[in-house]
């Protein structure tokens, strides 16, 4: 969009006086329809795939209607399907990992940007990537071999003994459950909130903090104050990009939360999301009904994902037009 | 350099070209069950080099899955752990206008397995037990009802900690038939199917998660298909057969399951030998069944299916145990070979 409105005032004329055919033989609008159909093709599946999702949900949407969303028992025998404990489990693990996941992966992104020497930010740099490309099915694997143990051994026994008195923390511990699969989730997004936020950080032009510096604050006061705020916009970007990572993650949540159907204040309990029924009950799915139903979840985890990712947008338009700061970049 | 490059996509295409001509002789698809995956794809690939000709391709893709393609007709045959119901029979007859088939390839089990620290000697469990624990009524181990069946065992007094299959699975249907059958309480409350509603515990993915998940949580019980335990050396448990004895699952006590039921065979071969009555009968038992329509129009991979199937029940048979699946009994495949010529 930017190139167009910037191009077109200066080739105006030009633009007129040429033929649509000169302009075909030259190629540029051979390219412009191309690259329009490129750009059109991303909303048309789009379109396609909430089609597809409401049309492959007829059966459940007309038997159960809005009540889908209030129920809570899933049973594939007696044909009742409800969504609640698939939503809250969804909600709640994404939410875990974040409150993990944003305080380690800005910090680490501010010492990698701003405060260690570029070898080390670059050599680490390399290892986050690699991090961030790993196959969640390991992250699953790592989830069942050491952190569910570690969980149950001593992580699990600790919160109880010192944060029992809040209901997060209560009741028997498996190892598995929303907070286990929490942490597993934020291991996972952090190198891409490391990843996204560096660079972002690093692209910050030299003379804001030099301006800061030189007004006399510190190393330290020029970051904070200064540099961070200006990469604001691009710092909620990247955990906007965790947060969609978290919610439609399967194979390593559905390894380690537990897979039942609860509803529950304790993230010790074991839990459900909307991803990883799907992934383990649509494969041998044998009723009409039972099927649908799954594709209606996958319907709902679209619109949460649509919803949560509009309410992003909204906070990164009220925070810019607070900050002020990057009406340039 | 554009000459060159030019060449080299001639020489991938031709090429490919040549990897799908060497392959479109004859190509038969499946998909389905991923319990006799193992013997399956033995099976396809030792027939493909006996017989040459024709190759089959075998997804293993799930039962419901398995169903469902071969009645969209998108598969050539299908399989699965437990027999299609009638409305699913009806609904393959409305779309193809005839019948599909079911031919028993082998038999498994599915066994109990725990771990409690401390007990070492092999538990045995009484219909009353399994259930119990499943429903959420037995809650410890030192519960009389699986006391009572395990005098000398110092059982502990701590909670059991319940571990199901989260996936849907044949696995999890043959033990839901069972309990359905022992328990009328469980028919009423939870019923049977590859996924059910389960009144307590966590669930596992697949075999394998199932099974890391019971080794390392302390109390805990879960369930696995036998060749699984029998593979990665598992304990578990006996159950008590519906003739009163304790009974551990291994291939003669699974084939005694099988023998038991077949004298009683009906024409499809839809049964569920879950709690058989005999001697030596392991009572979680079942048959897996491959998926064949009754009618082709492709004549040749008619021929090449009926062709696999006779030699299945041949030779085919001979690699069951080696994988830790149970042969067919004598009288199963004598019925399946007249059975096989209804497939027109």
């Amino acid at each position: 969009m930017a190139t167009t409105t910037t191009i077109v005032p200066s080739a105006g004329p030009v633009v007129g006086s040429r033929s649509f055919l000169s302009r075909l033989r030259e190629g540029d609008e051979i390219a412009r329809i191309i690259t329009f159909l490129f750009a059109a093709s991303v909303v048309l599946i789009t379109l396609l795939l909430v089609f597809e999702l409401w049309q492959g949900s007829v059966l459940p949407r007309h038997k159960f209607g809005f009540n889908f969303f209030r129920t809570s028992v899933w049973d594939p025998i007696f044909d009742q399907f409800g969504a609640l404990p698939f939503i809250y489990g969804t909600l709640v693990t994404a939410l875990v990992s974040l409150l993990i996941a944003v305080p380690l992966g800005i910090g680490a992104a501010i010492f990698l940007a701003e405060l260690a020497p570029p070898r080390i930010s670059d050599t680490l740099e390399f290892f986050i990537d690699l991090l961030a490309a790993v196959p969640s099915v390991i992250y699953g694997l790592l989830g069942v071999f050491v952190v569910i143990p570690l969980m149950r051994e001593y992580i699990q026994p600790a919160l109880k003994n010192t944060l029992g008195f809040l209901p997060f923390f209560q009741g028997p511990m498996y190892g598995m459950g929303f907070l286990t699969a929490g942490i597993v989730l934020a291991i996972m997004v952090t190198p891409y909130i490391i990843s996204v936020s560096r660079e972002v950080l690093l692209s910050v032009p030299r003379d804001q903090r030099e301006a800061a510096l030189s007004l006399g604050s510190t190393h330290w006061e020029s970051t904070w104050k200064v540099v961070v705020p200006f990469a604001r916009a691009g710092i909620m970007g990247s955990i906007f990009l965790a947060l969609a990572r978290a919610l439609g993650e399967t194979m390593a949540v559905t390894m380690v939360i537990g897979n039942a159907p609860v509803i529950s204040a304790s993230l010790f309990s074991p839990g459900y999301s909307i991803a990883a029924i799907i992934a383990n009950e649509l494969t041998e799915a044998t009723s009409n009904l039972h099927y649908q139903s799954l594709i209606e979840l996958g319907l709902v985890l679209f619109l949460l994902t649509f919803i949560l990712n509009g309410l992003a947008r909204l906070l990164i338009v009220a925070t810019t037009q607070r900050g002020g700061g990057m009406g340039n970049a | 350099m554009k000459r060159i490059a030019v060449l080299l996509l001639a020489a991938l295409a031709l090429a490919l070209a040549g990897v799908v001509w060497a392959d479109s002789a004859l190509l038969i698809n499946g998909a389905g069950a991923t319990f006799p995956y193992p013997i399956y794809s033995k099976w396809f690939d030792e027939y493909h080099k006996t017989n040459g000709a024709a190759q089959i391709n075998y997804q293993s893709v799930g039962s419901g899955a398995g169903i469902k393609q071969v009645t969209e007709g998108t598969v050539d045959f299908g399989a699965t752990d437990g027999p299609m119901n009638d409305d699913q029979l009806k609904a393959y007859k409305d779309k193809h206008g005839s019948a599909i088939l079911h031919f028993p390839t082998v038999l498994g089990a599915v066994v109990p397995t725990y771990n409690i620290p401390g007990v070492t000697t092999p538990l045995n469990f009484t219909p009353d037990a399994l259930v119990g624990i499943f429903l959420g009524r037995i809650s410890k181990w030192n519960d009389p009802v699986i006391a009572n069946a395990n005098k000398g065992v110092n059982l502990p007094a701590n909670d059991i900690v319940v571990i199901h299959r989260s996936d849907g699975s044949g696995t999890t249907y043959i033990w839901t038939d069972y309990f359905s059958k022992v328990s009328a309480d469980w028919k009423d409350k939870v019923g049977k199917g590859t996924s059910v509603n389960w009144p307590v515990g966590l669930g596992g993915k697949g075999n394998e998660n199932v099974t890391g998940l019971v080794k390392q949580t302390p109390n805990a019980i879960g369930y696995v298909e036998l060749i699984y335990a029998v593979q990665n050396k598992i304990p578990y448990g006996a159950v008590k057969n519906a003739v009163g004895e304790f009974v551990t699952a291994d291939l003669a006590s699974v084939s005694a399951a099988a023998a038991a039921a077949s004298t009683t065979m009906p024409d499809d071969f839809r049964v569920s030998i879950t709690n058989a009555k005999g001697k030596g009968v392991y009572p979680i038992s079942s048959f897996t069944w491959l998926l064949i329509p009754q009618k082709f129009t492709d004549a040749s991979k008619r021929d090449a299916i009926k062709g696999f199937v006779t030699w299945m029940l041949a030779d085919g048979q001979n690699y069951a145990e080696n994988l830790s699946y149970a042969k067919l009994p004598k009288e199963v495949v004598a019925k399946e070979l007249t059975a096989l010529n209804k497939i027109q």
